[in-house]
């Protein structure tokens, strides 16, 4: 999903906060930190970092290539590994199996089960890729302004959070409340009134 | 600031009550809506409206589609106590023509089509498409936020009780 796809879906953010150091240059060493790493680690289930535009998935920001003019333009990326829950059960079937002819037992207790079917999942995951997943952001510094360009959930929560590590400032995603109170330019008045609406119908 | 996670679900109401005045605008005084952007050609209802009534404690929804399809069930809905949860426009201003979703609860900005913009062929292109998309993204994102801005200023305004809440169900009678 990104900016240059042909139907786009946007998570309008604020950040808050200012960066400590040069804009660009500091920007530059929180992608290099936190850029998803080259190689596949084959234990994990998913793996989160950042990537940049052009080539998603052999990250370079060198040369402050993540700037367009104003703007600075870089993904996130997630590997996620996914076994489809039949292979799961197939493997499961034929390892249980095996177990009771090596044990000569007709039963085997919750736990045998739970170990068994963690060691069918974590072989799987050692021999399945992860499905690499791609979404653009564009990120306005001077008007704290930050598109992300997918409204799902997972992806919004995973962002948010490396945003923090990287970069040490928070995002606020604009929905009615916020988008309310940090763009409407609302008086005094006018906010302690949308407080009490929105206590008023939360009550009723 | 409050919790994002008690701020959506407080607030999500102020989202559907800015959808369904939106209509109301777009419906009865569309001319309004010059204020927000001086090239404004027009603002219409898309091809997909979901409305969602919560009073008596259960939620109902009512969806319209089709590109053709008549909105008078959504104003029956309207009558009913529902608000506007989803709505699909299709915005036009100067030679320009956009189209995208709109949600209630989130405001997020789903299936936007933008205007054609030139084709990415070497990386020297790179930054003139990057640039002219953002641009045009940037036309939507603004009218959406000066939009919800009036809207907010209204409802929080004794013109809303006064008047506005009357014309609304006004209209949703009509026809």
């Amino acid at each position: 999903m990104g900016l240059l796809s042909s139907r786009n879906s946007i998570t309008r953010y604020k950040v808050s906060g200012q960066l400590d150091g040069p804009v660009h240059e500091t920007v530059y060493q929180g992608l290099k930190q936190h850029a998803i790493p080259k190689i596949e680690d084959e234990g994990s289930e998913s793996i989160v970092g950042w990537t940049s535009l052009e080539t998603p998935f052999a990250p370079d920001f060198e040369g402050y290539s993540f700037v367009f003019g104003a703007y600075m333009l870089f993904a996130l990326r997630i590997d996620k590994k996914s076994i489809p829950p039949k292979l799961i059960q197939k493997h499961y079937a034929l390892n249980t199996s095996k177990h009771l002819a090596d044990t000569g037992r007709r039963f085997l207790s919750g736990n045998e089960k739970k170990a068994i079917k963690e060691n069918v999942i974590n072989t799987l995951a050692r021999r399945i890729p992860a499905v690499p997943n791609v979404y653009d952001l564009v990120w306005e510094y001077d008007s704290a302004s930050l598109w992300f360009f997918t409204n799902l959930k997972a992806m919004n929560e995973a962002l948010e959070t490396l945003f923090v590590k990287s970069f040490n400032l928070q995002l606020i995603r604009l929905v009615p409340y916020t988008a309310a109170v940090l763009t409407a330019e609302l008086s005094d008045d006018e906010g302690d009134l949308l407080r009490n609406l929105g206590k008023n119908r939360s009550e009723e | 600031m409050l919790d994002i996670a008690i701020a959506y679900n407080r607030y999500k109401f102020l989202g559907n009550e800015f959808l369904t005045w939106l209509w109301f605008i777009i419906e009865t005084g569309p001319k309004q809506l010059r204020q927000h952007d001086a090239d404004l050609v027009s603002i219409t209802v898309g091809n997909r409206m979901v409305l969602e009534n919560t009073r008596n404690n259960a939620k109902e929804s009512v969806t319209i589609k089709g590109d053709n399809a008549g909105l008078e069930e959504g104003r029956l809905a309207i009558k009913k106590g529902a608000v506007v949860a989803e709505i699909h426009l299709s915005y036009k201003t100067g030679p320009q023509h956009f189209e995208f979703n709109l949600k209630g609860e989130s405001l997020n900005i789903s299936s936007l089509k933008l205007p054609e913009t030139g084709a990415v062929e070497t990386s020297e292109d790179l930054e003139g498409v990057v640039l002219e998309k953002i641009y045009l993204i940037e036309k939507v994102v603004e009218l959406v936020s000066r939009l919800f801005s009036h809207f907010v200023h209204l409802r929080l305004s004794n013109t809303w009780d006064r008047q506005t809440k009357a014309q609304i169900r006004k209209w949703s009678e009509s026809n």
